[in-house]
């Protein structure tokens, strides 16, 4: 069951549930059957295949009263590990939390739950969502579902090896591409849901700061955080943001959301679009292929009546270097809270309670995570404060009014790559350590969260290895709703194909 | 914490002498070899600089920022919500009600009310800090610029009432940690959390004080304010309010002296103690060649000194941060400055907490001279003891007496028996009413003033019993009837001629005598008046 592009997507599966050609159990079992012949991508840490069955059947007897909860009954979904999810271990891939299990759900998470969404299983990550190729988690890399498709095969040969899904929501992405789940929750820090969601050929949200409660997502950069939506396609995403998006007395920096419809205009005119192109966005190390892709979308918009301008933001040079002073110094804090007191990991010695904290955070934290730690606090010190964190905190103001002053100029959207390349084996990925990829791999997309905007990473084509490559939207603030109007134009224009996967697990894509 | 004390190269120019201090100090002998010759030559004597840091934990019903209730010793752990216990992935949700504490208490010191300011965290490990950071206002706290005036009994016969001031630098909004409690023998640290986030004003005052006395007479009044506004309950004992004081010493005119931090004080009482031995032991080593180290020191009041605490190593850096997780705190002026879209019902206007301000000690000591034309000592008296003003002002409803002779019953008589068995106006076993009752009986002479003393004593230890009861009871009435008191006086006159002549012939003073052995008689009953009177007609 597909649409007319051969997406499997809530809206089908949701008129499919309608028509009674499927009923809820029953798509919960072949999710659950099609995460068991997946388990080789390490999509998931937990899968909660009991609840995910109880829930299907309470969904199941909902639909068949005619009452469902809401437009998402029955829907198969999945979360990413650093959300909290109430008697479900929430891990964060750390050893640090590897047997936590908290005793609330995140805002988001009850959301979907009240609509009666099927929670399938907790997505891996890298570890506290500190990276971008999700490979540095407790729980081993996460695979690219692309890597498994017979045009890779045939396009990267039979010795390559396979590919990343980036990071570091890389679970939740290669849930969703393998149809898993239709829909995915991920976590957007500096690009960690349009990152992967980019290398994995799905749409992936990034809504502005504070529109999503961040309640129950474990925190990395607080400033910075908002739970990410990875669908199939923009109107999913659209569906999905408008049941979580609001106002949650639990997360004060969290506010009313402003009125838009649940559904996209189905045919936008985009003659009234102005789309920028940054010029600033033409970075080192852009893959020949990701800046052909961007400028045939770019002629794509200008060739349905778009305006489409060269625009600049002079400060994102800088973007990246005080994007991770401001992290790391977060991070700091942040992780500040694992002491082995409370919750989580404790170390056996004990003989004092400052060698308690210092093992059991040795123990806990793999070295990523200690050295954000040690070079945030580094930041903090008193003689460094002012160099460092009140500096990228004054350039983060410029970031943000580069944007502004493009938006005010009557630009309605950006349009930039999501990342340099497509994906990365992992053998290639690895030579480099874990600073040095975030720092290329965030490039084009934590600009947008310095400033707190809506970005959109869409799927536009294959690469020559036939691994997807992704663009990005970034909107102004509060204007999810048309950002996703544009991505949705953009999918429409550019015809992206759906996954076509290797044997492990043919009978996906033709059934659902 | 601040650095109060750090940057300031303030002036004291408050005189003030060493030998105070000894005589409220410590019991030390030190205090006698002072004036020796060379400090005699010195042109200045070296004196105590004290500024207080003041922990006032907020009498709100929920914690600072969760909704867990606030409550003095509740089962350990049983008030700790997500948020307190720092569970991550939990934020700080800001209390209304506590802000308008701050705020209130701010306007209650003459603070300058900051209508935007901001919450910080400030880093440091401990295992009764479950976040590894605590909510603070570091770099603007929501208020500043005050001022605290205060009175104490000085002078040499404690009578002469001594009117001070000290400067509030700020009033900021922060976190109460949880408590460690340490069980040695089996080598672990409990922690109990229900303390933890209840919500705290820390209030700095500077460096304005020169004495145990004047910290505890400021703290006293700090004391009495908040208890007034009902922004914090102000029990020391039970951790409401919590002192630390900062203690330097140095000679007028040159820059303050290093200081030192002295916790651990669990009183008004000890606190004065505490800073006066603090003085004294800084003077000494001072004067003997030492150096003051800056030191965190703890009071022990077994043996009323201070001594060291272990020291954390190094130097902390608390590698302050702004909160992300909390936007800017906006108080408004008043429902005019409300921007659109905000529910007044939900904004902190500082006019509205105006408005609602009550009555503050100082008013009421003012109210009270005016409106009882007593002494200025008075009405500090009536308003420093917990309960007594109330007690007063009842009294006084429904009683004739002069205001200044109820005081003397008050101060004298009720404090007396009080202090002596160590318990507050409200536990005192003579109400208003029955001491009205028994004023009256003294005031319409139907006892004597010496009977009404012995009837207030028994009124005290009847517990319950009215003082017409225990007059009728023991026969303390005075006796009125001309003739019973006639034919005593006719007794005693004739039974002592001597006297009647001494009387008769000029020796007046030999009246009272008489006059005393009538009283003797009546076992102090009879009218004095009429006696007099009687006994004056018979030695004519």
């Amino acid at each position: 069951m597909q649409d007319k592009r051969g997406k499997l997507t809530q809206r089908i599966v949701i008129l499919a549930f309608r028509e009674g050609r499927i009923s809820p159990t029953e798509l919960c079992r072949k999710c659950l059957n099609r995460i068991k012949k997946t388990q080789h991508l390490n999509a998931y840490i937990t899968v909660t295949e009991e609840l995910s069955l109880k829930q299907a059947q309470e969904s199941e007897r909902r639909l068949l009263r005619g009452v469902p909860k809401g437009p998402l009954d029955g829907v198969p979904f999945a979360v990413k590990d650093n959300f909290c999810t109430k008697n479900i271990r929430t891990t964060c891939a750390s050893r640090m939390l590897k047997d936590y299990f908290p005793p609330f759900n995140a805002t988001v998470v009850q959301k979907l739950l009240d609509q009666g969404a099927v929670l399938m299983g907790k997505t891996n990550m890298d570890e506290f969502a500190m990276g971008a190729g999700s490979i540095d988690g407790a729980f081993g890399p996460v695979k690219n579902p692309w890597s498994y498709t017979e045009l890779y095969r045939t396009l990267a040969g039979p010795e390559a090896n396979w590919v990343i899904t980036g990071g570091s929501s890389g679970g939740s992405a290669a849930a969703v591409a393998s149809l898993t789940s239709y829909l995915a929750l991920g976590s957007d820090t500096g690009g960690s849901t349009r990152n992967p969601g980019a290398l994995c050929g799905i749409v992936a949200l990034k809504p502005t700061y504070g529109l999503l409660s961040r309640h129950g997502l474990i925190p990395l950069v607080n400033s910075m955080d908002v739970p990410g939506i990875l669908t199939r396609n923009a109107g999913d995403a659209s569906l999905v943001l408008s049941v979580l998006q609001g106002h949650d007395v639990k997360d004060s920096t969290s506010f009313p959301a402003p009125y838009s419809p649940a559904d996209l205009p189905e045919k936008l005119d985009v003659r009234n679009i102005c789309v920028g192109i940054p010029k600033e966005y033409h970075a080192l190390g852009l893959s020949p292929e990701t800046l052909a892709e961007w400028s045939r979308v770019a002629d794509l918009f200008e060739g349905a009546g778009a305006r489409v301008e060269q625009v600049s933001l002079p400060h994102t040079q800088h973007s990246i270097v005080c994007y991770h002073v401001l992290c790391h110094a977060e991070v700091a804090s942040n992780m500040a809270c694992f002491d082995g007191v409370e919750y989580g990991h404790r170390s056996k010695m004990d003989s004092s309670t400052e060698v308690m904290y210092a093992t059991t955070r040795h123990e806990g934290f793999n070295d990523v995570v200690r050295g954000r730690i040690l070079s945030g606090n580094y930041f903090l010190l008193r003689q460094n404060y002012q160099h460092y964190f009140v500096k990228a905190q004054k350039i983060r103001r410029l970031i943000s009014d580069d944007f502004r002053r493009v938006f005010s100029a009557g630009v309605d959207v950006l349009l930039t790559p999501t990342t340099l390349t497509d994906a990365t084996c992992y053998r290639d990925f690895t030579q480099e350590d874990n600073r040095t990829r975030s720092a290329q791999e965030d490039v084009f997309t934590q600009p947008a969260n310095m400033s707190g905007l809506p970005a959109v990473s869409v799927p536009t084509a294959l690469s020559s290895r036939g691994l997807p490559i992704g663009l990005q939207l970034i909107g102004r603030a509060l204007e999810d709703h048309k950002l996703l109007s544009v991505a949705q134009w953009m999918e429409q224009a550019v015809a992206f194909p759906s996954i076509s996967v290797h044997d492990t697990f043919t009978e996906s894509s033709d059934t659902i | 914490m601040s650095s109060m004390l750090g940057s300031g190269l303030k002036v004291n120019l408050c005189g003030g002498s060493v030998l105070e201090f000894c005589s409220v100090g410590t019991s030390r002998t030190d205090c006698d070899k002072q004036p020796e010759p060379r400090t005699k030559s010195a042109p200045q004597q070296l004196v105590g600089v004290v500024g207080l840091e003041i922990h006032a934990q907020i009498n709100s019903n929920t914690k600072l920022f969760s909704g867990s209730p606030v409550r003095f010793s509740a089962p350990p752990n049983s008030l700790v919500s997500v948020f307190d216990a720092s569970l991550p992935g939990t934020f700080p949700v800001l209390n209304r009600r506590c802000v308008e504490a701050a705020v209130m208490t701010g306007l209650a010191l003459n603070c300058t009310i900051n209508k935007k300011s901001y919450f910080d965290r400030k880093h440091y490990f401990y295992a009764d800090l479950p976040a590894g950071y605590q909510i603070t206002q570091q770099r603007r706290p929501i208020a500043v610029d005050g001022v605290l005036t205060y009175s104490y009994f000085g002078g040499k016969k404690r009578s002469q009432m001594i009117r001070k001031s000290v400067q509030i630098k700020q009033i900021q909004l922060e976190q109460d940690s949880g408590k460690s409690l340490h069980d040695d023998t089996r080598g672990q640290t409990l922690i109990d959390l229900n303390r933890a986030g209840v919500g705290l004003m820390e209030l700095v005052m500077e460096p304005d004080m020169k004495s145990g006395e004047e910290a505890a007479a400021a703290v006293r009044e700090l004391q009495l304010i908040l208890q007034a506004l009902g922004t914090c309950q102000g029990n020391i004992s039970e951790g409401q309010l919590r002192v630390d004081a900062n203690v330097s010493v140095h000679r007028p005119g040159e820059p303050l002296g290093i200081r030192t931090e002295v916790k651990n004080i669990n009183s008004i009482r000890y606190l004065s103690r505490a800073i006066d031995y603090e003085i004294q032991r800084q003077i000494d080593a001072v004067q003997s060649g030492r150096t003051v180290q800056n030191e965190t020191r703890a009071y022990d009041s077994k043996s009323g000194e201070t001594v060291p605490m272990r020291e954390k190593e190094g130097l902390q850096d608390y590698r302050f941060m702004p909160e992300p997780n909390l936007p800017p705190l906006i108080v408004y002026e008043d429902n005019a400055s409300l921007p659109t879209g905000i529910d007044p019902s939900q904004a902190v206007v500082v006019q509205k907490i105006k408005d609602r301000l009550p009555e503050l000690p100082g008013v009421k000591r003012d109210r009270l001279v005016q409106t009882y034309g007593i002494l200025p000592e008075h009405s500090f008296t009536l308003v420093n003891e917990d309960g007594l003003m109330e007690y007063f002002e009842t009294l006084m409803k429904i009683t004739q007496r002069e205001p200044r002779k109820v005081i003397g019953w008050l101060t004298n008589e009720l404090l007396g028996h009080l202090k002596q068995r160590d318990m507050s106006v409200s536990q005192s076993p003579i109400s208003p009413a029955h001491l009205a009752e028994l004023l009256k009986l003294q005031e319409t002479g139907c006892i004597s003033s010496s009977a009404a003393k012995q009837v207030f004593q028994e009124m005290w230890k009847s517990g319950g019993k009215t003082a017409s009861q225990i007059v009728q009871e023991q026969e303390l009435g005075l006796v009125h009837d001309t003739a019973q008191v006639h034919s005593i006086c006719q007794k005693v006159v004739d039974s002592h001629p001597d006297e009647v002549d001494a009387v008769r012939n000029g020796n007046k003073k030999v009246l009272n005598k008489l006059i005393g052995l009538v009283q003797k008689e009546t076992k102090g009953r009879a009218d004095p008046v009429l006696v007099k009177e009687l006994l004056q007609r018979m030695t004519q």
